[in-house]
């Protein structure tokens, strides 16, 4: 199972890569799997400001459509242009299927979120 | 282990066939279903180049009986039954007094006195006490009135087998049998055509039918046969690219062909003249049938709101079902479904619009897709054609 070590992971599913007060956000391999077949993700607006737990993106399969939530609180600074190719959140969920980066309003919130071994313990 | 959640669905004779090839299983209408085996995409394009194989014992169906048969249906169902060959099917509706649509169902001719009506899953209950409650009471009838009703969804398990390879397989699998002689009866057997067909005793109900926009075949048996008929097929098709397919795939094959899904484009609010379908319905049958004054005068007043297919022409997420259809800003109607074409590569999809709003052919329109607005436009059904044979 496909879980980094060095991330930090929602219970809905997103992992996010902690770097002092700025984050990377994205889905994990996991619930890529379970969505199968991306085609298309509508990211936040740079500068959109969430608190942890809110919906930022919505990420569409060819079945239905999924809410995916903001890990921590915070203020959008960039999101990946890349996934003009959707397709990248399936092949490489926590590389170039990234999301968004936030500037962390409370970097300690941090510690509320799961480590590897304890979401690979929710999803097993 | 499975969930407590998942215990009170319904399970077709495969479902531990799909678990075991590790399909994703999802409740549908009171079904423990697959949606996928290894992927929707994969699944949609094996169907439209190669073959694809789905479960389809969920659906219903009953048999009608009798001298009276043919007669007795023509008045609760739109087409004609009456003109049907033995060994021919049709599409055709069951209507409510209001001429709304209660079913769409497809009824075969087995012999004169001997019909076949596959129905929709989540309309079983419903169909067969609606039908009961209309029969001729047998005792008070002459013989050649006389109609029975059985309702043998929970008996007959169906499988469809679907894509340019179909042929090619299921030929490969009737011949199998040592027995077999003469010549297949496939190639001869036409679009909507029913045979019976028996291997090593086992007998197969064959359909030239199906929801794809493919050739193919929808094959009925007897529950106890439906996993030898899904092994067997899936080894006689693995040399002709054929894949399992679940109800994800299903969903956008008959999408791209314009084929309504009940529940969402069809209701019991909605009349096959609305839905473009007047085709199946023979208006001025002399022996009536139920919800036909209600069509005529829906004719005669004109209809207010029609089905219309779409195709996004913008980027952005793909229509759903119940997104505002908007002609210059202003909503003209609601999509009844909607999704992502694996054909054409983008949102596609269908709805009803007010026909007062001009709204046709080529009109640029836009979906409110949870409030953004998606540029589309309306096109021809089927939305998906093949690409001409050369």
């Amino acid at each position: 199972m496909n879980v980094p070590d060095t991330l930090k992971y929602a219970e809905s599913h997103e992992w996010a890569l902690i770097d002092g007060d700025t984050a990377t956000v994205g889905i994990t391999d996991h619930a890529q799997s379970e969505l199968s077949d991306v085609v298309h993700v509508e990211l936040p607006k740079v500068g959109a400001t969430f608190t942890a737990g809110a919906v930022a993106a919505t990420v569409d399969s060819v079945k239905a459509a999924s809410d995916i939530y903001s890990p921590l609180s915070g203020t959008v600074t960039e999101v990946n242009p890349a996934l003009s190719d959707p397709s990248l959140v399936n092949t490489d969920a926590f590389g170039q299927g990234w999301m968004f980066k936030l500037k962390l309003s409370d970097p300690s919130e941090a510690a509320k979120l799961k480590s590897a071994a304890e979401y690979i313990a929710q999803i097993s | 282990m499975q969930s407590t959640a998942t215990d009170t669905l319904l399970r077709t004779a495969l479902a531990d066939t799909h678990i075991a090839e590790g399909a994703r299983m999802v409740e549908f209408g009171g079904w423990y279903m697959p949606v996928q085996y290894r992927g929707i995409l994969q699944e949609h394009k094996a169907v439209r180049e190669a073959a694809g194989l789905f479960d389809i014992s969920h659906m219903g169906e009953l048999l009608i009986t009798g001298e009276g048969a043919a007669a007795w249906l023509d008045t609760v169902l739109t087409n004609n039954v009456s003109r049907l060959k033995p060994g021919r099917g049709q599409y055709t509706f069951l209507l409510n007094d209001k001429g709304g649509v209660i079913d769409d169902l497809i009824v075969y001719c087995i012999t004169p006195e001997r019909y076949l009506a596959v129905i929709n899953a989540s309309r079983i209950q419903q169909d067969f006490l609606w039908l009961r409650d209309k029969l001729p009471w047998t005792h008070k009838h002459p013989q050649a009135e006389r109609v029975h009703l059985f309702n043998e969804s929970d008996v007959l398990a169906a499988v469809a087998l679907q894509g340019p390879n179909a042929q090619k397989i299921l030929s490969a699998f009737l011949a199998s049998d040592a027995e077999h002689t003469g010549p297949c009866a496939l190639e001869t057997l036409p679009r909507s055509g029913i045979i019976a067909h028996d291997v090593e005793h086992r007998e197969f109900f064959i359909a030239r039918t199906g929801y794809t926009g493919e050739d193919g075949f929808e094959i009925f048996t007897i529950r106890e046969d439906a996993e030898y008929l899904w092994k067997e097929l899936r080894k006689f098709g693995e040399p002709h690219g054929l894949v399992p397919c679940g109800l994800g795939a299903r969903d956008t094959l008959r999408l791209e062909m314009c084929y309504p899904l009940n529940g969402n484009d069809l209701s019991e609010e909605i009349t096959p003249l609305e839905a473009g379908l007047g085709k199946f319905v023979a208006l001025d049958k002399e022996c009536g049938f139920i919800g036909q004054a209600a069509l005529k005068a829906q004719k005669e007043a004109g209809l207010k709101k029609h089905l219309i297919a779409f195709s996004v022409t913008g980027k952005g997420a793909p229509p759903r079902s119940h997104n505002p259809i908007l002609l210059n800003g202003k909503q003209i109607g609601e999509t009844t479904s909607g999704g992502f074409s694996p054909s054409l590569g983008g949102g596609i999809g269908m709805g009803y619009v007010e026909i007062a709003a001009g709204a046709t052919e080529g009109t640029a329109i836009e979906i409110d897709v949870r409030g953004n607005k998606i540029p589309a436009v309306i096109v021809a059904k089927p939305i998906y054609k093949k690409a001409a044979k050369s």
